[in-house]
């Protein structure tokens, strides 16, 4: 009986672990919603759900480019700062319509994209010091177009930022459609198909003559574009234009969202409905906290809880 | 000196060494050979406390010990130099030189000024004139073996044990090395010297250990062992062992066409390779035979575009194809199965279906769009036909047996419709029954009309799989064998064959004996070893 026991352990652990990485999330999101609502005075309001998923939404768009950036061996640092910029070029170009300054702002993050890719897929830089050096050049020339912050006062931004489509808001349904897309390149196309091989085993990708180096640049360009979006529906939702504090910190929310989520920092494989999951779950934890009047240190703390967890569960499969 | 008996170390699932002695003697250099997976590694790394042995005993000085970490055996003076230049390129020559056991002034502080002096003095001693604050990589490669030399040396060494230390040396820095090598031996120091070039082994060596297989062949002085005796001992192949009956799944005989399907003229790489040229026709199989370390996988991958040549044309087809680019070289019909299967080969994180579909992706798809009907069609046509054995196609690469994953490659590169397949060890390493699946297929797809180009360490293979067998020898083609010239017998002939400029480096070497005398007068030189044949005087035969 006992030896049974015994043998039977490392084996449950293992699967434990499996179903940690794939559902935890999942699992972590149900758990946090019940918890609310169990504990949550007005939880179930239509208007805090609709508060916490036009808080997470630019999140989400600047994580699902990082996905794709963590799952091809990369990360993207320069997300952040990719929406300051985005958020100047809004509001410098705004004077010619919304669509126009929403043009430049995304040609402006996939400029920055197109520099991290270069650098890294033709001078071989690291990813992690490429990115880090366009993130400190990009947040300063976001705050030489625009030195301090400026109200937004256009009718079509202000509608973004808090209209809605039966009753949900323009930005959680331009984050949900993206989310899709972004699924869809993975699973579908050539470019999703070779990104994996790339990030999986990047000599056997060059030897089967796969575009390595084209493959990577649009990786980073794609980071970059979502970001810049991210940027200008932070803008619509606080009708300001703040390059100094914008994005701050936004990598770093990106990545633990991904993490999170489920996607190996290793490569080769990308999760985005646990990347979606992931920034839903931080978002919750954060909710959950502020709700209940504890100090903010208190969900730095949490947050790094979950991040250990996660790192835990991926943890195995590195091994394997 | 050193001596070690009945070694014997396990790994999971091999036996790397079995009850091997090895005996290193005071002013002896010690060749110790063998193809790969042959023990050389292991034994060089139970020597130098790397690895600890399962069984047998260590005897360093007259006394039995145990080294336990690559620290101890280093304080017991055992030095070793490795293949790849194991120093830290960001520091300065002296700091690598004294990295560990920097001199110290009364404040416990490095003496910088010290161990510049005496890092610029052992450096001289050895030829080598170099500034020492330099950082270690702004120096040549050969300058960096150098300044590891020197360290081993200069460690009060006993015994110094060298890895290939050739392997990425220009030839006149060679022959500083083998100056040096002489010196030790004047020192009464034991040399343990590891290569794949028989021409060094003849001429710095003293006595030779060969080791097939993790056990000990053959030892004595290498001066009784010619060399066609040595490639057969390494080899594991008797000379007059013709096999009249097959072994492998091969059937020899191809139907080739007139005009070759491949033509790679004068392919050179530095270092690598001198002016290869190989040529195969349709429906031909050509063997490209040679040790380890001849340039038989450079000369593949030069060819598949994933080395880029110094010079040399790729001709497939009539059409020139452009060097050192992959997809050019996919696109003009030229398919490379790398000997590296888990690193270079499959994807193991990606199902059997991604790693089949993989390269052919772009033609199986509309507007970037993946057309999953034609890929699991494509999939399933191979999968039948390679007899590749999953769970199913969407089993992760990485779970699957060797056999099955070199399958799974093979498929990948037969959905390209190649007109050229370069196969670097296909059947390496996989189960005997999958290696005769492979070998069988090799043979069918010769038939149906493809060149391919066989490289394979497994004699009876390259022989029987062969119609021709091109062989090279540090990197330059030196025979080609046809027809009923297709025999082990020829190609270990051919393998072992002395160079003609054997002579020629006689008379060179004591040049390089000069150099290293204490009485020499360094050249000054910028990151190079200084050897200047015509220059440096007063030569003093050490031999």
């Amino acid at each position: 009986m006992t030896e049974l026991a015994l043998k039977g352990a490392p084996v449950d652990r293992a699967r434990l672990l499996r179903l940690l990485q794939d559902y935890g999330v999942y699992a972590g999101v149900a758990v946090l919603l019940l918890v609310n609502i169990a504990l949550t005075p007005h939880f179930l309001s239509t208007e805090n759900f609709r508060t916490q998923a036009v808080q997470v939404a630019p999140v989400l768009i600047v994580a699902l480019g990082m996905a794709l950036a963590i799952g091809s061996e990369g990360v993207d640092l320069s997300v952040g700062s990719v929406m300051a910029l985005s958020t100047s070029l809004l509001s410098l170009y705004l004077g010619y319509g919304p669509w126009v300054a929403l043009i430049v702002a995304m040609i402006g993050g996939a400029v920055v994209g197109l520099a991290n890719g270069s650098l890294i897929a033709f001078i071989g830089v690291q990813p992690i010091v490429a990115t880090l050096a366009l993130m400190v050049a990009v947040r300063g020339i976001a705050l030489v177009l625009l030195p301090q912050l400026k109200d937004v006062r256009d009718s079509g931004m202000s509608s973004l930022g808090s209209g809605d489509l039966l009753g949900i808001p323009y930005l959680v349904l331009i984050a949900t459609a993206l989310a899709l897309v972004v699924g869809f390149i993975v699973k579908r196309t050539t470019f999703g198909r070779q990104l994996l091989a790339i990030g999986d085993s990047r000599p056997a990708a060059q030897l089967a003559g796969l575009p390595v180096r084209r493959v990577l640049i649009l990786v980073y360009v794609i980071a970059g574009v979502l970001a810049a979006i991210a940027g200008v529906l932070a803008t619509a939702r606080l009708q300001a234009s703040d390059p100094t504090s914008l994005g701050t910190l936004m990598e770093l929310s990106a990545i633990t969202a991904v993490v999170v989520g489920g996607t190996p920092l290793s490569g080769g494989r990308i999760r985005i409905g646990g990347t979606v999951a992931g920034a839903v779950l931080i978002q919750l934890l954060t909710a959950t906290l502020i709700k209940h009047d504890l100090p903010p240190s208190w969900t730095q703390i949490a947050q790094a809880v979950v991040i250990v967890l996660a790192v835990y569960a991926a943890r195995e499969r590195g091994k394997r | 000196m050193l001596s070690v008996t009945g070694l014997t170390k396990t790994f999971p699932g091999a036996r790397a060494l079995d009850g091997v002695d090895f005996a290193a003697l005071p002013g002896e250099v010690h060749a110790l050979i063998g193809e790969n997976g042959a023990g050389k590694s292991t034994l060089i790394k139970v020597l130098t406390g790397v690895y600890q042995p399962d069984e047998g005993e260590i005897v360093h000085d007259g006394r039995p010990v145990r080294f336990q970490t690559p620290l101890e055996a280093q304080h017991a003076g055992i030095s070793t130099i490795y293949q790849e230049v194991n120093l830290v390129p960001l520091m300065s020559v002296a700091r690598n030189l004294f990295l560990g056991r920097e001199p110290r002034n009364r404040l416990g502080l490095i003496d910088f000024r010290r161990m510049h002096g005496e890092a610029d003095e052992a450096l001289r001693s050895l030829g080598l004139r170099v500034d020492v604050k330099r950082p270690l990589r702004t120096l040549g490669v050969g300058a960096q073996q150098m300044v590891a030399l020197a360290r081993a040396v200069s460690v009060d060494a006993r015994v110094v044990v060298m890895d290939e230390p050739t392997s990425s040396l220009e030839p006149r820095e060679v022959r500083t090395l083998f100056g040096v090598i002489r010196m030790l031996k004047e020192r009464d120091i034991a040399v343990v010297y590891v290569s794949h070039r028989l021409d060094e082994l003849y001429e710095v060596c003293d006595k030779v250990t060969v080791l097939r297989d993790g056990k000990l062949v053959h030892t004595g002085p290498i001066a009784e062992l010619d060399r066609l005796r040595l490639v057969s001992l390494m080899l594991g192949r008797e000379m007059a062992e013709v096999s009249g009956e097959g072994v492998t799944k091969f059937t020899g005989d191809h139907h080739a066409g007139r005009e070759p399907v491949l033509s790679a003229s004068d392919l050179t790489v530095r270092h690598t390779l001198h002016q290869v040229s190989v040529e195969v026709r349709p429906g031909e199989v050509v063997g490209l035979g040679g040790l380890l370390g001849s340039g038989r996988s450079e000369t593949a991958k030069a060819i598949a575009g994933a080395l880029p040549p110094d010079s040399g044309t790729v001709v497939v087809a009539g059409s020139p194809v452009r060097t050192g680019s992959t997809p050019a070289a996919i696109r003009a019909g030229i398919s490379l199965l790398p000997e590296d299967r888990k690193a270079e080969g499959i994807v193991p994180g990606l199902s059997v279906r991604e790693n089949i579909a993989l390269a052919a992706l772009p033609g199986l798809s509309r507007f970037g769009l993946v057309d999953d009907a034609r890929v699991d069609k494509i999939v399933d046509t191979f999968m039948k036909r390679l007899r590749i054995k999953a769970s199913g196609p969407h089993q992760k690469v990485g779970e699957l047996s060797g056999g099955n994953q070199q399958k799974v490659l093979l498929a990948r590169w037969l959905a390209m419709q190649p007109k050229v397949l370069l196969l670097d060890e296909p059947t390496r390493g996989i189960d005997v029954g999958a290696k005769a699946e492979v070998q069988g297929l090799i043979d069918e797809l010769a038939d149906e009309g493809l060149g391919v180009l066989l490289i394979s360490s497994d004699m009876e293979e390259l022989i029987e799989g062969s119609d021709r067998v091109v062989v090279l020898k540090d990197g330059a083609v030196v025979a080609e064998l046809t027809g009923d010239d297709v025999t082990e017998d020829r190609l270990l002939h051919a393998i072992a064959a002395a160079p003609e400029s054997d002579a020629e480096l006689k008379t060179v070497a004591p040049d390089a004996a000069a150099i290293v005398a204490p009485a020499s007068q360094p050249v000054p030189v910028s990151g190079a070893v200084p050897l200047d044949r015509t220059s440096s005087g007063g030569e003093t035969d050490h031999d």
